[in-house]
């Protein structure tokens, strides 16, 4: 098992225990270099973190709060559940922490064009967000079976002013996504900056990102602190890509005691193409930049996936995870669609907040969990996004009018 | 055998292999080789070719379908397809074209030895950096394979140095930024590019991305020592029905030869 340390020194080079890395055409290393110093840069500069922390408070919300689920704790009979609200930020979601610092980045950066791609269309509509805030353009690339499926954070983003362009090769979901951008990049690569969404990607993507939604975990485990006096029990956080996962997990790493819990999307079942659960799945292997639990066929080629949740519909996963994996740092599991279904109407139920689909998955994993832990146990679910935009599938799948 | 290119300026025909089947690209590549293609690059198709443009997205996605005439492409077809060239055409040079994955999945050692054993004298691998190659160079060279890397207009010297250092064969230049495709006019980055790579090294340099017509290929022997034409052939070949292919694609080759007269 790999130490922290070690893990934390190997980012150094782009790489998590054995996984991460640059595979990259050629044409994007002198791009993805100019980050890597920009970012270094902007570190050590207290200007860059004071603008940054001020929009994070004044603009996205921060801190969010760490609520304590009362009802929900008292209908399981176990565990204390507190959720980490990051779906009370603004646009919705986590990924907004991100975005406002990659666009602070790319605004050093001179790079007045932003490219993103979106699943669930979260990031999408922040990366639109903070390119209005910023006065930048905004091309964001999203799958067409995506933009069907969310199609509300579509009008959003068109709204903001951003340009969305379908995508209808492969899947057409995330990864689809991915590729597109990634070929815009290499074509505008002098004057745009991508702002990837998560842990995903080459060096330095995956620990920047990283460092941009650590405040979740530096934030939640203060909280507790304050709150219970101790540390909880186990973090529990929804893994697509995995930056709200890895976010909630960072501080919590050197705390042996914590269990991190990261839950895949487990889809409709088991077979190759009807999930996304790369842990039990997958292979390690090379896809979008990155070495990582891809799932994959015998010969190489990228699987189709499939969850009831954009965001988690997704072949690979951050390579940061797949060490923590590995390491047995952290643990890996998954929740169906119809768990995740149901965990959005328990929670709706009992405690009045709707969970995106995605975080949904988490809160499924916590109903399994906390009953089967004792009073004196704490879990913080990451409730990484709110269910708004969801409303078009939840309508479908619960069959919602007049049930 | 080493790559050689024998034409003024040379020739690299990209080919996808399996597009649309294993045994038209055998055809095609015979054809492209009689007709003065110094090199044939046979690709290995892959599920997400994020260096590609709609052309050659489409040639992969042909070679990978999977149904009761024709099965998916592999990585262990294209190397059975590189042994019979080999046998059939011992001088035209071979080069395997893929992305990593394809590669990593089969077992770099594996591939590395079945590659030297179907007669492959170069590899070139899409998303692979020399900065990532170290296992992989070592392996190459354990084999004989000789390691392609890309240079691209973006890379600073310090750059084309290191790939100037690991390369045999030859160094693909690509001659603009962005996707593989067919181009209408040819970029001035290309020139600039090559003069900068002779710096560090004395093999022979190839241009492609974009060169599409006897045109761009008189253009880029004017500065280059060959052109690499994907697109463009991929693109007949979509156009043709497989029993045509091989001759278009035999004209289409012959006709780059052919000294353009107008509009120069």
């Amino acid at each position: 098992m790999s130490t922290v340390t070690e893990i934390a020194a190997k980012t150094v080079s782009g790489r998590f225990g054995a996984y991460g890395g640059r595979y990259v055409p050629e044409t994007l290393v002198a791009a993805l270099d100019e980050l890597d110093h920009a970012y270094a840069e902007a570190q050590a500069d207290p200007e860059f973190h004071a603008r940054l922390d001020s929009l994070l408070r004044d603009y996205a919300g921060r801190p969010t709060p760490l609520y304590f689920a009362a009802r929900l704790t008292e209908s399981l009979g176990g565990a204390k559940i507190y959720l980490k609200r990051e779906d009370l930020l603004h646009t919705g979601a986590h990924k907004i922490n991100n975005c406002i610092g990659q666009g602070l980045l790319a605004q050093r950066m001179g790079k007045r064009r932003i490219i993103a791609e979106t699943g669930a269309g979260q990031h999408g509509v922040a990366t639109a967000t903070v390119c209005a805030l910023l006065g930048m353009e905004c091309v964001v690339y999203m799958g067409e079976e995506d933009m069907r499926r969310q199609e509300l954070n579509v009008y959003r983003m068109r709204l903001l002013g951003a340009e969305v362009r379908g995508v209808s090769s492969g899947s057409k979901t995330l990864k689809d996504a991915i590729n597109e951008a990634m070929r815009d990049w290499v074509t505008n690569v002098r004057t745009t900056h991508y702002l990837l969404g998560s842990v995903l990607g080459a060096h330095p993507y995956p620990a920047m990102v990283r460092d941009f939604q650590r405040v979740i975990s530096q934030e939640a485990r203060a909280q507790i602190l304050e709150k219970e006096g101790r540390l909880p029990s186990a973090i529990i956080a929804c893994v697509g890509g995995g930056s709200n996962a890895i976010g909630a997990f960072y501080e919590f790493i050197p705390d042996a005691s914590v269990r991190l819990i990261g839950v895949e999307a487990g889809g409709r079942g088991t077979g190759l193409g009807d999930h996304a659960a790369r842990f039990s799945g997958g292979t390690p292997g090379v896809l979008q930049g990155t070495y990582s639990y891809v799932l994959q066929d015998e010969n190489g080629q990228v699987s189709l996936t499939h969850s009831v949740s954009a965001g988690l519909d997704y072949a690979s996963v951050g390579p940061e995870h797949a060490a923590l994996h590995d390491s047995g740092r952290a643990e890996y599991i998954s929740a169906s669609d119809q768990a995740a279904l149901d965990a959005t109407v328990r929670l709706a139920r009992t405690e009045g907040i709707l969970p995106a689909l995605e975080s949904a998955h988490a809160v499924a994993e916590c109903l399994r969990l906390a009953p089967t832990l004792s009073r004196h146990d704490i879990l913080v679910v990451n409730l990484s996004g709110r269910g708004d935009k969801d409303m078009g599938i939840l309508s479908r799948e619960l069959n919602l009018k007049g049930a | 055998m080493p790559i050689r290119f024998a034409g003024k300026p040379g020739l690299v025909a990209y080919l996808t292999a399996g597009d649309p089947d294993l045994k038209t690209t055998h055809q095609i590549a015979l054809a492209a080789i009689d007709a003065g293609a110094d090199v044939i690059e046979l690709g290995v198709p892959f599920s997400d070719p994020l260096a590609d443009g709609p052309v050659i997205q489409r040639a992969s996605e042909r070679a990978l379908l999977n149904g009761p005439s024709k099965p998916a492409t592999r990585l262990v077809d294209v190397l059975g397809l590189a042994a019979e060239l080999r046998k059939e055409r011992p001088d035209a040079g071979l080069v395997i074209f893929s992305y990593y994955n394809p590669v990593l999945r089969f077992g770099l050692e594996r591939f590395c030895a079945e590659a030297e054993a179907a007669g492959v004298d170069g590899v070139l691998v899409t998303d692979l950096i020399v900065e990532e190659a170290g296992e992989y160079l070592a392996l190459l060279e354990r084999h004989h394979l000789a390691p392609i890397f890309l240079a691209a207009p973006t890379s600073p010297d310090a750059r084309l140095e290191r790939i100037g250092a690991v390369s045999k064969g030859f160094v693909y230049a690509i001659s603009r930024l962005g996707i593989t495709g067919i181009r209408t006019t040819l970029a001035s980055d290309a020139k600039q590019l090559v003069d900068r790579l002779r710096r560090y090294t004395p093999l022979p340099i190839a241009v492609g991305f974009g060169v599409s017509n006897a045109e761009h290929f008189a253009a880029v022997g004017e500065f280059a020592d060959a052109a690499v034409i994907g697109s463009a052939i991929v693109q007949l070949i979509e156009e043709s029905t497989p029993e045509e292919a091989p001759s278009s694609i035999a004209r289409f080759i012959r006709g780059l030869r052919t000294p353009v007269l107008q509009a120069r």
